[in-house]
């Protein structure tokens, strides 16, 4: 899935080119040093065998090879250090123009994505779930809310920190459509395992058109079993965490809920976002992802199903 | 029997008794738990650390197991964490660095010529400091008290307010054990180095394995200090709610990262560089030649010990440390790269220019080469932003410093086992199991760690207790599990060849090897006293090439006492004589009152302030002279 070599954009191909110099410069290194170990042992064999006494010192010309050889690896290190930088001046020269200005909070174990516009009714927020334009460099500012996560799409970027109390940046760019994989890099507690995101990298105007629905308030829900869902919704405990825009669910303390059904995945990678998948993580989330800050909720199973039905309207 | 040992073995009859009298220890518990004699002291930590490293190991293989198919539930998530930052914890600071300082223990005041370290009661205490400190950590991770942050133990996750329980602090007071055991042991190493080498024995006549020891002994009191800070610090935030770490009051979170890299990366050295004294110890007995370019090494090691304070940063290339400050780190990073290239360079030619002899030790060193050489490139991959801030905290990290460390650490340390076995317990281990055990563990090693790099750069991270079936993780994951047990299997080996020889190992003769250093003209194993005789020293291989000229060995040292030399720095030239202290109760006692002290600080800051009391007293009773010491002393001014 995921793939650090298969570069979707220029950051992450400038790091897959370098990786391939310096892999093809190892092996070099590699074959060159054990070639020379299998000659010495040969060598050193051989003379054992001969029965000689004390070798015939041939330190000479030993002392000369090396030096040639630590001259050589110091060239190829200097050499490689050039590269290096290069690259890494590279990877800071991302042409800035028209960015999508994307702000990422890090919390215990999902991520928040709030798509900054200077028209504040434009904000929106999404969670677990990275839309970009292709073609268009993003530029996201990274927060953490809780301890210290690592921000990593491999297929377009290396990794960037969200450290409490700091403010950090990381900008790249999707060359190519596709869905990538988003992980937390640095260990944040027990569900660090799950804390995924989805990288979904849309034509520009498939992406304008997404954005478009993203700031749109939730449908209103039309079945009656969805009806009594949004009731359930308001009326529980769901509000006390959740946001769903356009209703007075306005809680922060987890993922906004507003188009929850377009997204691919639950809890944070955990599951595939289907009907069954919720209702079980509606009821037990500890199951499937133990540690999650979400309670269980044991509701009646016509309740269940009615949330189920209200949160599938959430397109 | 080479000159050099008849020499240091000339003693009448009379004498030798007096000596064994004045050196023993009375074969009663109390002479044996208060026993200064550095080569018990050294074997302890050697087999206590291998008790670790077996029980680290376990935990490793438990991990394995639970990622060796996608969403297997052997443990859970809470455990797994507890699993992952015991293994990495004990394999630091409870295996790699006590075994290394133990071996030197041993092996230092033998190779030197001299007949105790400097200051075997504080050895004889750190041993007791460093159990108890394990064994701490261990009866917390049994009552689920484990510490769960990673070995790192980054705030604020292992802070007051993320830190559940006292894991973290169980972690904490460690640190503070295992430290004050490295500080105390590397003081004695240092000075015994220094101070006490036989007569002759110039700094560059000295063995490089004693240089090794003396670098990494040096680098262990510059680091170890910082974490210990560091420790205590986030320790105050979480006892006493300071607010060093947190940032809503000013506090700083990367401040710890900083203070654990200053001593995490010369920890990976100071492990590193006793072994590769270990290996120059080894190459030159199998290639029958002296060194190749002794002086290029030595100064590569003393070069890799002050480089290895410049790297830290290379662990944080992910946090917003500036760019620029940045690329400093990764020319540091290659420039370390050097003084290893030079030593690796010297050693082959020394293997060239000489008369292989293919034993068990030489087997260890040369897998040494080819895993080492694959940890070392992946290090310098690794000290490239770019490339790091790819894979950085992935299996490839996983891979990589399991390649150093089993690689450049491991394998020599084996390496070790199987050349000084033989002057350790007087017997020879049995040299087909040896090569058994070399290449299980070598193929079993490689099987198990290799994938992690590939695994890497497909995007896994570390310290994930599961994945699912989807990130298409799973295949490689179960053919490192395989190879995680091939490697189970080769251990097995290895502690049945140990217990093998201990039972029926052939005599193995004060030298079995014929090899160049002091050591070797002991007996084996050697006598409590180490020498009758203290050499003199007149070459770099003294068994090779003994003194032709002059006394072989020092004249008039008592004998009833425990006396020994002390000589200057550079040129070993006799300076004063010294009365090595003798056994005491109360490095014994002060040891378990710091125990006592640093367990009751996890519970109660009452505990730390007044379970000060004792330490302060066994310290105090520790040096207080006796009448018997004062009288010793005023019998040899007298009758010299």
């Amino acid at each position: 899935m995921s793939d650090a070599l298969d570069a979707a954009g220029p950051q992450a191909a400038w790091i897959a080119r370098l990786w391939w110099i310096s892999l093809w410069l190892c092996v070099a290194v590699f074959i060159g040093v054990m070639g020379a170990l299998c000659w010495a042992l040969w060598r050193s064999h051989r003379t054992a065998a001969a029965g000689g006494d004390a070798p015939a010192r041939k330190d000479r010309a030993l002392r000369i090879l090396v030096g040639c050889a630590t001259l050589l690896s110091s060239v190829l290190l200097v050499g490689l250090l050039e590269v290096s930088v290069l690259t890494d001046r590279a990877l800071a020269r991302l042409p800035g123009k028209d960015a999508v200005a994307i702000h990422v909070i890090a919390h215990q174990w999902w991520w928040e994505m709030v798509y900054q516009d200077p028209r504040a009714d434009h904000v929106f927020s999404t969670a677990n779930e990275l839309v970009i334009p292709v073609g268009r460099p993003v530029v996201v500012t990274l927060e953490a809310d809780d301890v210290i996560h690592s921000f990593w799409v491999p297929n377009l970027h290396g990794k960037k920190d969200l450290i409490p109390g700091r403010t950090s940046t990381i900008a790249f760019r999707a060359d190519r459509p596709g869905r990538f994989v988003g992980r937390c890099a640095e260990f944040c507690g027990v569900q660090h395992a799950f804390m995924a995101y989805d990288v979904v990298a849309m034509p520009p105007d498939g992406y304008a058109a997404w954005v478009q629905h993203e700031r749109s308030a939730a449908p209103e829900p039309q079945a009656a079993a969805a009806m009594r869902g949004r009731e359930l919704f308001l009326t529980g405990s769901c509000m006390l965490c959740h946001a769903v825009q356009g209703t007075s669910a306005q809680g922060r303390r987890g993922p906004d809920l507003t188009h929850f059904a377009s997204r691919a995945h639950i809890g944070a990678g955990s599951v595939a976002n289907t009907p069954e998948a919720l209702a079980r993580w509606i009821e037990d989330p500890q199951k499937l992802k133990p540690g999650a800050n979400m309670p269980s909720h044991f509701l009646p199973p016509a309740d269940l199903a009615a949330l189920v039905a209200y949160l599938e309207t959430l397109t | 029997m080479s000159d050099a040992a008849t020499a240091s073995q000339a003693l009448d009859a009379g004498s030798r008794a007096e000596l064994a009298r004045a050196w023993s220890d009375p074969p009663t518990l109390k002479g044996w738990v208060c026993t200064l004699d550095h080569k018990a002291i050294g074997r302890r930590f050697i087999v206590t650390a291998l008790l670790f490293f077996f029980a680290g190991g376990v935990l490793g293989g438990l991990m394995r197991h639970q990622l060796s198919a996608p969403g297997k539930t052997l443990v859970g998530p809470d455990l797994y964490d507890q699993v992952f930052s015991m293994h990495g914890t004990t394999m630091m600071f409870l295996f790699a660095v006590p075994v290394m300082q133990g071996v030197a223990l041993y092996l230092v005041p033998l190779m030197i010529g001299t007949r105790n370290t400097a200051f075997p009661r504080m050895s004889a205490c750190s041993y007791w400091i460093y159990l108890i400190g394990g064994l701490t950590l261990f009866a917390g991770f049994a009552g689920g008290a484990g510490a769960d942050a990673g070995w790192f133990s980054y705030v604020p996750l292992a802070g007051p307010q993320y830190g559940f329980g006292k894991r973290s602090d169980f972690w904490n007071v460690l640190v503070n054990f295992t430290e004050a055991m490295g500080l105390m042991v590397a003081t004695d190493l240092a000075t015994t180095i220094l101070k006490m080498r036989a007569p002759g024995m110039s700094l560059l006549r000295m063995p490089l394995f004693a240089w090794a020891t003396l670098v990494s002994s040096i680098m262990i009191i510059f680091a170890m200090p910082t974490v210990m800070l560091g420790a205590n610090l986030v320790q105050f935030d979480r006892m006493a709610g300071t607010h060093f770490f947190n940032p809503a009051e000013g506090g700083d979170v990367l401040l710890w990262q900083h203070m654990f890299w200053y001593f995490g990366h010369p920890e990976v050295y100071f492990i590193f560089v006793p072994a590769l004294g270990m290996i120059s110890a080894i190459i030159p007995t199998f290639a029958r030649r002296p060194m190749f370019g002794h002086q290029a090494i030595v100064l590569s090691l003393i070069s890799t010990g002050f480089l290895s304070f410049g790297l830290w940063v290379h662990h944080m290339y992910a946090t917003n440390v500036p760019e620029l400050g940045k690329s400093f780190f990764t020319a540091m990073s290659f420039m370390i790269a050097i003084p290893s290239a030079v030593q690796l360079f010297c050693w082959i030619a020394t293997i060239a220019g000489g008369r292989l002899l293919l034993r068990a030790p030489m087997l260890f060193i040369v897998g040494f080469f080819a895993t080492l050489m694959i940890g070392g490139l992946t290090g310098i991959m690794l000290g490239a932003v770019p490339l790091d801030l790819q894979v950085h905290d992935t299996y490839f990290v996983v891979a990589h410093l399991h390649y150093v460390l089993i690689g450049g650490a491991l394998f020599p340390l084996f390496g070790a086992v199987y050349y000084w076995f033989p002057k350790v317990y007087g017997r020879l281990l049995d040299e087909r199991l040896a090569r058994w055990h070399f290449w299980l563990l070598f193929i079993g090693f490689n099987v198990a760690f290799f994938p992690l790099h590939i695994l890497g750069l497909h995007g896994m991270p570390r310290r994930i207790y599961t994945y699912t079936a989807d990130t298409g993780w799973g295949p490689l994951n179960y053919v490192s599990w395989v190879g995680a047990m091939v490697e189970d299997a080769s251990m097995a080996l290895f502690v049945f060849n140990i217990v093998r020889a201990l039972w029926k190992g052939r005599a193995a003769g004060h030298d079995p090897w014929n090899a160049p250093t002091l050591e070797w003209a002991a007996a084996s194993p050697p006598a409590a006293y180490n020498f009758e005789q203290i050499p003199v020293v007149a070459s770099r291989e003294p068994l090779w090439s003994p003194r032709t000229d002059g006394p072989r060995h020092v004249t008039g040292l008592s004998t009833t006492f425990r006396e020994g030399l002390v000589t200057t720095v550079l040129d070993a030239v006799p300076d004063v004589r010294y009365m090595y202290p003798t056994p005491s109760a109360w490095p014994v006692v002060a040891a378990f009152s710091v125990g006592f002290w640093l367990v009751w600080s996890i519970f109660s800051n009452k505990g730390m302030l007044i379970g000060l009391i004792p330490p302060t007293i066994a310290f105090i009773a520790w040096y207080w002279p006796t009448r018997e010491d004062a009288s010793a002393e005023i019998e040899l001014e007298k009758r010299p």
